[in-house]
């Protein structure tokens, strides 16, 4: 665990945890709201709106990139209406049938794109580019101390870090208005608090939380992360403090052990080749919740 | 004159506003209220006025806007058209003095959180958004846990308590609003009978101290224990007054149409002058 670990590994594992954790905080809110969905939903639409975003600037930053986002998530609204409308059919169906397109556009756009300048394609996409994120100006753990070398981070670490800062205040601050406008929206309202404008605010901080680790690690952990933790973690406990608490520990082990075992966990079974980090911590946060599922000692609740 | 008509009001809505037919000075003051949903309206342009220190009804029957109309005079849904006034104040202005009771079958009892927890939701007006619930704000809610009879479930998860005890649990909650008006939307649907009496017990107790309680409710037999006041709807207002001269069969008729079950009917017959 010396300087390689560092230049290596260190920065990989921190973008994985605060991108696990900024999407398990809103996770936790919208798992209870019944809109779990809504994350799964919000990574696939928004994969063509940067791809364009891509395409007009030629630069993968942020700003351009969820403007492209955001942009993407309005189409996909205005869609479903007319899908709703023109086809008659129920919400969900409609949703399902445009997140997929859209998502299938975006693959497609980015198919038929030269992007091989940049990190941006199909795997990617998936995938993120978590191994690639190196830090090799570092020399060793002493690094973190010295300002000029901490300048040479990684933007992306950076990047979602501060979304990570940003969805923790607004978590914190705006705590006891998530929790009884989730649990009772009626009462809510009648207390004078804005509760339509909390949930589309919950939905924006998911996307842009969904945006800024999309960017890192690929739209599989987005996925995982959303539901995997939360809901591991409402098996754990019947306190949404706890349930919160447990969402995080969660999310931070699932990043580090996904992250661990994609590396090492070959080598020990005698193959040389790593395998996906994104991939095997989105699975390392299903297998919590199937141990949960199993062994949580609120697994089995009265209905 | 009555010291609740404040100037900044009048001047406030311009045109002539004055309560056509309901005092100023009524707990609950809702004029011309319209709801609707989809093209037909689900409420229309209903009156009414809830004296202070009364229990009143809002009965009528299924789909005919009671609970709408409570939600529409709560500020939960938005009303089309109409106003409402709370000890003769705007809603805006009146928010901290008004309790609320939804229908427990409205929220979801799996959620994680414990029956104080729930209880001191009532507190969250007060506290806003980043004050700190104190030891006293926990002790008065647990002291409108006492006052429901549940004091020793203080610390269940919600959703290992039964159907009246759930109840009991929301009127618990809006007791440590501290409200003066407390509006109820059907508190005695699907509750057992010890439950019904533990909160019709607290109702009158509120009376009692002076607070004006409304509640939309369902069961006629026992319109004429437990309300003073009854306002009966379907979508529009069909009467409205105290339960001894406007709970008539004819005005039931006239609410319920041919709706009434027949054991209502007979039920009436006890108390009216006859068929």
């Amino acid at each position: 665990m010396g300087a390689e670990f560092v230049q290596l590994s260190l920065i990989p594992v921190l973008i994985g945890i605060l991108s696990a954790v900024a999407c398990a905080l809103p996770g936790n809110f919208l798992i209870l709201r019944r809109q779990a969905l809504i994350g799964d939903a919000i990574s696939h639409v928004v994969l063509p709106g940067i791809v364009i975003a891509f395409l007009l600037t030629g630069v993968t930053s942020v700003a351009p990139m969820l403007l492209g986002a955001a942009g993407a998530a309005l189409v996909a609204v205005g869609l479903i209406e007319v899908v709703k409308r023109l086809g008659g059919i129920e919400p969900g169906a409609a949703m399902g049938a445009i997140f997929t397109t859209m998502f299938a556009a975006g693959v497609l756009l980015l198919d038929r794109t030269d992007t091989s300048t940049v990190h941006l394609d199909v795997e990617h996409a998936l995938m993120g580019n978590l191994e690639s994120l190196v830090w090799l100006q570092a020399e060793g753990w002493h690094s973190l101390l010295d300002l000029a070398i901490l300048a040479t981070l990684p933007d992306e670490l950076v990047r979602i870090a501060t979304v990570c800062a940003i969805v923790v205040a607004l978590t914190l601050v705006f705590w006891r208005w998530l929790k009884i406008s989730t649990f009772d929206e009626g009462f809510a309202q009648a207390l004078g608090i804005p509760a339509a404008g909390l949930g589309l605010g919950l939905v924006v901080t998911a996307a842009i939380a969904a945006v800024a680790a999309f960017d890192a690690v690929g739209s599989i952990i987005v996925i995982a992360m959303f539901i995997c933790p939360p809901a591991a973690a409402r098996l754990m406990t019947n306190r949404l403090e706890h349930q919160v608490a447990w969402s995080v520990a969660f999310a931070t082990s699932s990043a580090t052990l996904g992250y661990i075992f994609a590396g090492y966990g070959p080598l020990w079974f005698g193959s040389p080749a790593a395998v996906s980090a994104s991939g095997m911590i989105a699975s390392i946060s299903g297998i919590i919740l199937g141990l949960a599922c199993l062994y949580g000692p609120q697994r089995s609740r009265v209905k | 004159m009555s010291p609740t008509i404040k100037p900044a009001i009048v001047s406030d809505l311009g045109h002539a506003v004055g309560p056509a037919r309901a005092p100023r000075d009524a707990a609950l003051a809702i004029h011309g209220l319209t709801v609707s949903y989809s093209e037909k309206p689900a409420v229309f342009s209903v009156d009414a006025a809830f004296s202070t220190g009364e229990i009143s009804a809002i009965v009528g029957p299924n789909g005919a806007g009671k609970s709408t109309l409570l939600k529409a005079a709560l500020g939960v849904i938005p009303r089309l058209s109409g106003e409402v006034y709370v000890f003769g104040d705007t809603l805006r202005n009146a928010r901290a003095r008004i309790g609320y009771v939804p229908q427990s079958a409205s929220v979801d009892w799996d959620f994680p959180t414990t029956v104080l927890d729930v209880v001191q939701m009532g507190l969250y007006r007060k506290l806003g958004l980043l004050g700190r619930l104190s030891g006293q704000g926990r002790a008065q809610a647990l002291e409108c846990l006492d006052r429901v009879g549940l004091a020793d479930f203080a610390n269940r998860q919600i959703g290992q308590i039964s159907g009246g005890q759930r109840q009991r649990v929301f009127l618990a909650r809006a007791l440590a609003q501290d409200a003066d008006l407390l509006l109820l939307d059907e508190p005695f649907a699907g509750v057992d009978a010890a439950t019904e009496r533990a909160i019709i017990g607290v109702l009158k107790l509120l009376r009692k101290d002076g607070k004006t309680v409304v509640a939309v409710h369902h069961d006629l037999a026992t319109i004429r224990d437990y309300f003073d006041r009854i306002l009966l709807v379907n979508v529009r207002r069909i009467a409205e007054g105290p339960v001894a001269t406007t709970f008539t069969t004819e005005n039931l008729q006239a609410t319920f149409g041919g709706r009434l079950a027949t054991t209502h009917l007979s039920e009436l017959a006890i108390m009216d002058d006859g068929h």
